[in-house]
């Protein structure tokens, strides 16, 4: 019996499965027609009920999320969906969106509907023009249909949805950013209370929900809250697609339950790459602290994750294996966050500086052994002490692997640059060393 | 061709998707690059005067984002991931390459127009690496040579279609009026999925799931 269980990816394989006919075929805007005949409360019952976890790295409960809109108020609600897909590592939400964007559309007039919500967005990031035809194209269908638009199904719901394309800042993932850079400013994030739910976007009440979530909504609706239960863990309901990429023979995207460990992964995407050694890898983007082979066999749910000391995040699990310099690595994710880090908050902006001066010098064999210490303070002096997250994302890859690959720090002082030879790790140097 | 009263209708047609006007201020910077391939002084302005705010607040919102460019880029801009997981893949390998190949380097044109360089971050194609982004369609799987030989096509004036996108790559404006929100009417070419994303789908056929 397979651990997988394709929802979300089960028509991917069907050629036109991006398509409103397609998606219909396959059972597509049922969910809307059962949904439009309920109260809207009870929608949002429904999904507390099941359990649904966001899966866009925090994995705040999407139904009490929706919850949190204050309803009576007499003001407009807004239902935004976060597809700026852009921690590193991560790359689910792109590919559903390609294969089936109906699915997100159908999940959003659900959403909507629930929280009372007669305008909708969904930001998506710049640089997939194809993703963008795709989902443009599936909203042009859904209007044409009567799906979006007034009176949907005859059932008094209006709903307006829009596509709204970003232009580069992975910043703008993060929720209030995102409300900003759509409200026409730089993405800049705000400072909380209050949060969205309040004051979202234009000061309205609004939920932020990521693409994988929202798409998860339609197939809960169709079967049933015990039918999701009866997927994952006790608090990680469900299953969720896990993206394998890196050193593994086979990359790829793999639906499973809830709970599953990179062991029972890493078989199913055919072992590593010439049988080399796994190193470390991310459980959830760049981040989350690292993870080694000692991490094989944590279940990779929020509790379990967590519990070993890092984050399910988006769950993108990067695999590196023995050819791979740590300390290039983490520096390279630092310098990309000092390039992203947005400038609103001085200990991020002045702070991720720093970290790559120092990386540098630690990589090109010029620093000092005091300067693992010192990367360790500025981290401890730039993570939480911001408006958002990202500089504690920052910290996650240089305090992990100072934690579990110190030696091979100092090796780089010892050996006067790095020790190892950039060219055996990559792809097409394989051809060499052996097939993939 | 910069913008001018003819194109008031497309962008008031943009400016009307939101329930307040300065909402527009990102698709229509990519409607400008699609008229003069970046983001002009000239469009700026423009820009202000239809949402009613001094040019120094479209010019902070211009200035914030990377794919807004203030010089020209090429006819095909190419970007290579260079974030940890595609340069370890080869990504480093493969922007050195090109910068060599091209004789340019890191946001710079060839002298004919046709291609520029820039080192990108992760573009949620990781199961794809190394990946190469052209007019920010997905060339995936790359290695030094194919990447040498798609900039050797682009310069001829003739690049392969995209791995996972429309038959024909379009050309920078072309693709930043898609940003902008205009259909182009090609959403149906091209795959569905790559082969990676449809690989957990096909074991679980395989192993027998319902």
């Amino acid at each position: 019996m397979t651990k997988l269980t394709p929802v979300l990816s089960a028509s991917w394989d069907q050629k036109d499965s991006f398509t409103i006919e397609g998606y219909k075929r396959n059972g597509g805007y049922k969910a809307v027609e059962k949904a439009l005949a309920m109260a809207p409360d009870d929608v949002i019952q429904l999904v507390k009920d099941s359990g649904l976890r966001g899966r866009g790295g925090a994995g705040f409960p999407t139904g009490m999320k929706w919850g949190f809109i204050p309803q009576g108020d007499n003001k407009e609600h807004y239902f935004v969906v976060n597809a700026d897909e852009s921690e590193p590592g991560t790359c689910k939400d792109m590919p559903m969106l390609m294969a089936n964007p109906h699915v997100l559309v159908e999940g959003i007039i659900i959403g909507s509907y629930a929280i009372r919500a007669n305008h909708a967005f969904i930001y998506i990031r710049g640089e997939v023009t194809h993703i963008i035809r795709r989902v443009q194209q599936a909203i042009e269908d859904a209007y044409k249909a009567g799906y979006l638009g007034k009176n949907i199904l005859g059932k008094g719901f209006d709903l307006e949805l829009v596509l709204h394309v970003g232009a580069g800042a992975y910043i703008c993932g993060e929720e209030t950013a995102l409300l900003d850079s759509l409200e026409g400013f730089r993405g800049q994030p705000r400072l909380r209370p209050p949060f969205p739910a309040i004051a979202g976007l234009y000061a309205r009440p609004t939920v932020v929900n990521n693409v994988e979530s929202v798409a998860s909504v339609p197939a809960i609706v169709n079967n049933g809250v015990e039918w999701f239960a009866s997927m994952g863990t006790e608090k990680s309901k469900g299953f969720t697609l896990y993206s394998l990429s890196g050193h593994v023979k086979n990359p790829g995207q793999f639906e499973a339950p809830l709970g599953v460990t990179l062991r029972e992964l890493i078989a199913l995407a055919g072992g590593m790459r010439n049988g080399n050694k796994l190193k470390f890898w991310t459980p959830g983007g760049s981040s989350t602290p690292l993870f080694t082979e000692a991490h094989l066999d944590t279940p990779l749910d929020y509790e379990g994750v967590a519990a070993a000391g890092s984050m399910l995040g988006t769950k993108a699990l990067q695999i590196f294996d023995e050819t791979v310099c740590v300390v290039r690595a983490v520096l390279r994710w630092t310098e990309f966050y000092k390039h992203e880090s947005c400038g609103k908050c001085t200990p991020c902006r002045e702070g991720t500086w720093w970290l790559v001066q120092i990386l540098k010098d630690l990589e090109s064999g010029k620093g000092e052994a005091a300067d693992l210490d010192k990367l360790l303070d500025l981290c401890d002096n730039i993570a939480g002490r911001s408006f958002c997250a990202l500089a504690d994302g920052a910290a996650s890859p240089i305090i992990s692997s100072l934690k579990y690959f110190r030696q091979e720090y100092l090796d780089h002082l010892s050996n006067g640059g790095c020790p190892f030879d950039p060219a055996k790790s990559t792809l097409f140097a394989l051809a060499e060393g052996g097939a993939r | 061709m910069p913008l001018t009263a003819a194109d008031n209708p497309v962008m008031d047609s943009i400016i009307n998707r939101y329930p307040r006007s300065r909402s527009a201020i990102m698709p229509l910077l990519h409607f400008a690059q699609s008229k003069d391939g970046y983001v002009t002084p000239e469009s700026i302005e423009v820009i202000a005067q239809k949402l009613n705010l001094e040019t120094a607040e479209v010019s902070a919102v211009a200035t914030f984002y990377t794919q807004y460019k203030r010089k020209p880029v090429g006819e095909y801009h190419v970007g290579v991931c260079t974030n940890t997981l595609c340069a370890v893949m080869g990504g480093d390998a493969i922007f050195e390459a090109l910068k060599d190949h091209l004789g340019i380097e890191n946001d710079e044109v060839t002298a004919d127009g046709r291609v520029s360089v820039e080192h990108i971050e992760c573009n949620a194609a990781c199961d794809y690496a190394p990946v190469v982004m052209a007019n920010w369609e997905f060339y995936d799987n790359q290695t030094v040579q194919s990447a040498k030989d798609l900039v050797d096509a682009m310069r001829q004036g003739n690049p392969p279609a995209p791995t996972r996108g429309p038959n024909k790559l379009p050309t920078w404006k072309e693709n930043s009026a898609v940003l902008a929100g205009l259909n182009d009417g090609r959403a149906h070419e091209g795959v569905q999925a790559g082969e990676p994303s449809l690989l957990g789908l096909k074991i679980a056929k395989e192993q027998g799931a319902k």
